[in-house]
């Protein structure tokens, strides 16, 4: 059975200028001990869909229609007090920036405590020895000295390192990843990207991992889903998704990454542009979400929503066009 | 050999910072800290390095935004770096910038028309209120934006428009040199494509130099026709693009290459994972300043600083490990 099972997940805001469908229609599911990439560019929806999960969105403005079973329990129906119990505890989530996300006047130590205290009932002490421990098992230098040390004392990586730890700190069934190394730079992302990988073996936490970073996805990833305006347009097994690409705008993304190295083997090619911005999504949308940009579109596309269509094992696609064969890009 | 367009000579830039409240000894960032280099016309020269290591700061430099510590920033043969206000006003227009933020680089409160008539009108390109006119709409067929949004404001256009308003503001100028500093950095990956494209366009189309500050490795790779990789304030290796790319010689640039994540799944790869953080600049290190990180690292590391020696012919790399080349300086 799956660990997480979403369903029709609808996540509005009401604003000025209507109602936002920051997220509208999404079902999706993560197994125990799995990583599933959530990739897409900005105002996709992929981190208001993990707000979602955690029952962080602020309502109203906000609301939250569908459902989301977590280990067979509605999350949306449960009470706050109940939902405080499950946040930190079976499901936890690292940010992008450590820094706005710690508490700049609390020792990193009380931080890692506080959740050991409230969630597993430990005493001072014993929530002490075992952050010691967090800290240690996350690769940070001195842990004895550094629990009292207080975020600004650390580097980014460092911070990083300590968001993990509190993360884990309760063994969590579910880790929400939103863009984790995002603002790190390139060596310290392989430290944080090697630590999340030999974490996630010896702990087997299932994880979401939301990025726009196509390589990040490549080396963690074991399934992929593309969302573009609210949507899911795609999702396949990692390597499946590299490889042949069905959605028009997945086929896109992947061509306006240059890869390393291609100077030397010949490839290098002009990158490839999606013309064209995102759409309004305080209008509704008629037809395909990607239509406006894509170089297949036909009527058939601006009247009618493509639905989720199996396209290979494993892998589905919203495309009128991308055929069980190759799609001509 | 015709003259570069531009030429870095051992330019250092320390920042005071004080070191207490009640301390009379102020300290110092060593941002940038001896770094040579030069760019040929129509050439893409690219920084390199991670946060902290001055790539910013020799950009900002080179525009003279702030005054050097010590060294030469030489434009065409003329000395910029302690050039009098009347001769820097013309040398300005000559080298432009693109910031990494287009939110915060272009005034909220002007219109488009009279952010690009600015730089037009400051140095007097245009010869009548039609000409102005006519260079305006030309500037926005350049950078692919339709001419209606002449008369819009900035918050009306996404990020990837207003990088090609600062990218117009950056040529109404007519520069030679154009210092992209993160120029894409915070666009999303299809924009980024985008604008990519169009740099490169424009410097095949103007012969524009370009002084490329990233820290996005495969985009360097793509555009780029000579590399410089930065560490801590010096420049670690300099060389054309296949060289970085096929033979890196540094143990920073091969470390630095290795963690990028290629979005190939189950590529083989083995990342060269360093150790720790980058040292802060306030204390670097005595002898090279990566032996605290480098995985090769011998004692002769730590007390004496490695010069950059040719490991071949236009490749430059400041370590031990190439000795027996002969020690020479970039230039030449």
């Amino acid at each position: 059975m799956a660990l997480l099972e979403v369903d029709n997940l609808q996540t509005h805001f009401r604003t000025p200028g209507g109602i936002n469908r920051a997220v509208d229609g999404v079902s999706f599911h993560v197994n125990e001990g799995e990583t599933l990439a959530i990739v897409g560019e900005s105002g996709c929806g992929k981190s208001v869909t993990s707000m979602s999960l955690m029952r962080l969105i602020p309502e109203p403005p906000g609301r939250i229609a569908g459902s989301i079973r977590f280990a067979g329990k509605d999350l949306l129906k449960l009470s706050d007090r109940e939902m405080r119990a499950i946040r930190g505890n079976d499901i936890s989530m690292i940010f992008q920036e450590p820094m706005t996300s710690l508490n700049p006047v609390l020792t990193v130590g009380r931080q890692i405590r506080e959740t050991l205290m409230i969630h597993q009932g430990l005493d001072k002490q014993a929530a002490e020895a075992h952050a010691i421990e967090m800290l240690t098992l996350v690769g940070i230098p001195e842990p004895g000295r550094r629990v009292r040390e207080y975020p600004h004392q650390l580097s980014g990586g460092m911070r990083q390192r300590v968001m993990i730890a509190i993360a884990l700190a309760c063994n969590p069934k579910l880790l929400i990843a939103d863009e984790p190394t995002t603002a790190l730079d390139v060596t310290i992302q392989a430290q944080i990207l090697k630590l999340m990988l030999d974490l996630k073996r010896r702990v087997g936490a299932a994880i979401i991992l939301i990025t726009h970073d196509l390589g990040v996805v490549a080396e963690i990833a074991e399934r992929v889903m593309v969302m573009y305006a609210g949507r899911k347009v795609e999702e396949a097994p990692v390597a499946e998704l590299f490889r042949s690409p069905r959605h028009p705008y997945t086929q896109g993304l992947l061509g306006a990454v240059p890869r390393l190295g291609s100077s030397l083997t010949g490839t290098a090619r002009r990158l490839a542009e999606i013309p064209g911005q995102v759409p309004d999504l305080r209008k509704p949308i008629v037809g395909c979400v990607f239509a406006g940009r894509c170089a297949l579109a036909t009527d058939l596309c601006r009247q009618y929503a493509p639905g989720l269509e199996e396209k290979g094992p494993r892998h589905i696609a919203a495309c009128h066009y991308s055929a069980k064969g190759a799609v001509a890009a | 050999m015709s003259l570069p367009l531009l030429q870095v000579n051992d330019l250092k830039k320390h920042f005071p910072v004080k070191a207490g409240l009640f301390s009379r000894k102020s300290e110092f960032v060593y941002a940038v800290d001896g770094v040579s280099f030069e760019i040929a016309r129509g050439e893409t020269l690219s920084l390199v390095g991670e946060s902290g290591c001055g790539k910013s700061t020799v950009g900002r430099a080179i525009l003279r935004l702030f005054d050097i510590t010590a060294g030469q920033v030489i434009l065409d043969g003329q000395r910029i770096d302690d050039a009098a206000p009347s001769t820097m006003r013309q040398m300005r227009r000559r080298v432009q910038v693109v910031f990494q933020d287009p939110f915060s680089s272009l005034n909220p409160r002007m219109r488009v028309r009279d952010i690009l008539a600015e730089p037009i009108r400051n140095f007097g390109l245009a010869k009548s209120a039609e000409d102005l006119e006519v260079r305006l709409t030309a500037l926005m067929d350049t950078v692919r934006l339709p001419r209606e949004a002449l008369n819009r404001r900035p918050h009306e256009f996404s990020g990837g428009q207003r990088q090609r308003i600062g990218i117009a503001r950056a040529l109404a100028a007519e520069p030679e040199l154009i210092v992209c500093d993160e120029a894409v950095s915070a666009l999303d990956v299809s924009v980024k494509a985008q604008i990519v494209n169009l740099l490169q366009d424009l410097q095949s189309e103007f012969g524009l130099a370009l002084l490329f500050i990233s820290h996005d490795l495969a985009i360097v790779e793509h555009m780029t026709h000579r590399v410089a990789v930065m560490y801590l304030g010096k420049i670690v290796e300099v060389a054309p693009r296949r060289e970085i790319f096929a033979a890196p010689r540094h143990p920073y640039t091969k470390a630095l290459l290795s963690a990028v994540p290629l979005p190939e799944p189950g590529a083989q790869r083995n990342p060269i994972i360093l150790k720790g953080d980058v040292p802060s600049p306030i204390n670097p290190p005595k002898g090279c300043r990566f032996h605290t990180r480098c995985p090769l690292v011998f004692d002769r590391c730590r007390v004496e600083e490695p010069v950059l020696r040719a490991a071949g012919a236009e490749q430059w790399v400041a370590c031990h490990l190439e000795e027996g080349a002969p020690a020479a300086s970039p230039e030449g």
